[in-house]
């Protein structure tokens, strides 16, 4: 069993998400980094979409009554394990009564907390992902609380192992994110393209989950804002009539009428959510085909040469 | 008709179909998907319908750009009513006459210039079709309103409308699924949930379904909505 003995600013239980739903207006949810989530698992010896969970600025303190290994990924977050500081991306073997604390971010937004096991609710609609707005799934689908109890499954204890240094991604800095322009760029004039291509923008306070806010010079349309309502895909970037852009994360609406100016690549929409309020980011175009190139390779680097055993 | 193919990043391309809101495009759309889902395209993901176009997401490690947009097109021709299942009637009981739940009916009913029982009849003995689900889960974006309901959205839309609430804007009609801000004038509302969490089916309304209005009064909706928190109500559908 695991206590919750302060829920942090908002951590909600996630997995890879609801899939299949969006045409019933569900969006998947899951984590927002999907990379660091899917680490977090395998270092606990998880399969990819076991449920963890995402904590957001600053993360939990729980305690655990039953040996058991947990991992932390994400933003940077400073582990404690009864107050002595643990290594994060690194397997951790607790014991019964430890308790383990992550405390404010230093970089990045969110981080992910695996149990060895995966942690045990009942799937909704296929899916452990918390949809907050939809008060589903997860936890009675809101936010954990103080005293909340949360079961892991059963499992053997993994080897320990951590994640090179090298591949432990940096969140400061000013990313550039890449994004392949349209559905709707058609509907921008090219100085507004211009200006989303070529300057900064800050992330705003409001983000959340369903998407990131972003403040900076004007994404100008051609002509008005408004379309006849279509889907929406994860990391479309909405500009609506005040020329500020938003980027559609996991608990995105299924459809929108406002234009759509470029789309946020899926190996960039985490990178996205690491952004903290007043850090900035830029865009850089590809084309379809680099995308795909570039997702490859995220996966082949993903893949291969990661993991360094702790001796 | 014309039919164009729009990236929307690495994981998704949109289908459009010709820019306007009618039966005729949004069958097409809804053809398309139908299609899509029973030939089980290779690599694709999931799909959301609106009203003239189809969002296809797909897995760019089992399809690409080219291949995907190439399979979609050979559906084309035959992506229309012919190929769709014949669709659902849903019976929504709506209590208008009532100020609590229409709390737009009368300013409606004086800015359309009729009474307000007319409106009522006027809105209660059409048929809707829903174009497709969106925006929050559940909520169905509908038309088949009689051309004299036809009202401009609301000038200040409100910032909180019912769970349930029938409201009108512009040509369409729509139930709000969940507590949301919005711009429709509010004729009534029914007691039963087009989006619950704790259901075993928690989308009651697909698209593609038509939907008829009940008029009800205050008695029956309170009695209907005690069922529907009983768990004991049935849907009328056929």
């Amino acid at each position: 069993m695991i206590k919750i003995l302060d829920p942090g600013p908002q951590t909600t239980i996630q997995d890879l998400g609801r899939v299949g739903h969006l045409r019933y207006g569900i969006p998947p949810s899951g984590p927002v980094d999907r990379l660091a989530f899917v680490l977090a698992n395998r270092l606990v010896g998880n399969p990819d979409g076991a449920a963890a969970l995402e904590c957001t600025l600053a993360g939990p303190r729980f305690e655990v009554d039953a040996p058991c290994a947990v991992a932390t990924t994400g933003a940077d977050m400073p582990v404690t394990v009864n107050g002595q500081e643990a290594p994060g991306w690194a397997t951790l073997a607790l014991q019964p009564g430890d308790v383990v604390r992550l405390g404010p971010a230093r970089s990045g937004v969110r981080s992910y907390v695996a149990f060895s096991g995966g942690l045990d609710v009942p799937p909704v609609m296929g899916s452990r992902s918390t949809y907050l707005r939809g008060r589903l799934g997860g936890l009675d689908g809101r936010a954990l609380r103080r005293d909340d109890r949360l079961h892991a499954v059963a499992a053997p204890l993994p080897r320990p192992w951590r994640l090179a240094p090298r591949a432990v991604p940096a969140y400061g800095g000013e990313p550039t994110i890449r994004v392949v322009l349209g559905p709707q760029a058609d509907r921008f004039t090219r100085a507004g393209i211009g200006a989303l291509l070529e300057s900064a923008y800050v992330m705003l306070p409001q983000s959340d989950r369903m998407g990131a806010r972003l403040s900076g010079e004007r994404v100008a349309h051609a002509r008005g804002h408004d379309i006849i309502s279509d889907g929406i895909a994860l990391g479309s970037i909405q500009v609506p009539g005040d020329g500020q852009p938003i980027i559609h994360l996991v608990d995105r609406p299924s459809t929108g009428g406002y234009t759509k100016v470029a789309t946020v690549c899926s190996f960039d929409v985490g990178r996205v959510g690491q952004v903290k309020p007043g850090q900035s980011l830029r865009f850089r175009a590809v084309t379809v085909d680099e995308a795909h190139r570039l997702l490859y390779l995220a996966d082949a680097i993903f893949e291969t040469g990661l993991r360094e055993e702790i001796a | 008709m014309s039919v164009r193919f729009l990236p929307a990043g690495d994981l998704a391309v949109l289908v459009e179909f010709d820019e306007e809101i009618s039966v005729e495009v949004n069958t097409r759309v809804r053809a398309l998907e139908f299609l899509i889902q029973q030939k089980g395209l290779a690599g694709v993901v999931e799909t959301v319908p609106a009203f003239r176009s189809l969002l296809v997401y797909y897995d760019p490690r089992a399809v690409g750009y080219d291949a995907l947009c190439a399979a979609i097109t050979e559906l084309l021709p035959q992506a229309g009513t012919a190929v769709l299942p014949p669709s659902r009637l849903v019976e929504l009981p709506c209590c208008y006459d009532d100020a609590e739940l229409g709390f737009d009916l009368a300013a409606a009913a004086r800015r359309l210039g009729f009474s307000t029982g007319e409106l009522v009849r006027l809105h209660s003995q059409a048929e809707y079709l829903v174009y497709f689900i969106g925006f929050t889960p559940g909520l169905p974006y509908m038309t088949g309103m009689p051309e004299r309901l036809t009202i401009p959205r609301l000038e200040t839309p409100r910032t909180k409308t019912p769970a349930g609430s029938v409201g009108i804007g512009g040509t369409q009609c729509c139930v709000y699924s969940v507590e949301s801000p919005g711009g429709f004038w509010v004729l009534g509302r029914t007691p039963l949930r087009l989006y619950d969490p704790e259901a075993l089916e928690p989308i009651l309304l697909r698209p593609g379904d038509r939907v008829g209005f009940r008029a009800i009064d205050r008695r029956e909706y309170d009695a209907i909505a005690a069922r529907v928190d009983a768990r004991s109500y049935v849907p009328v559908i056929t």
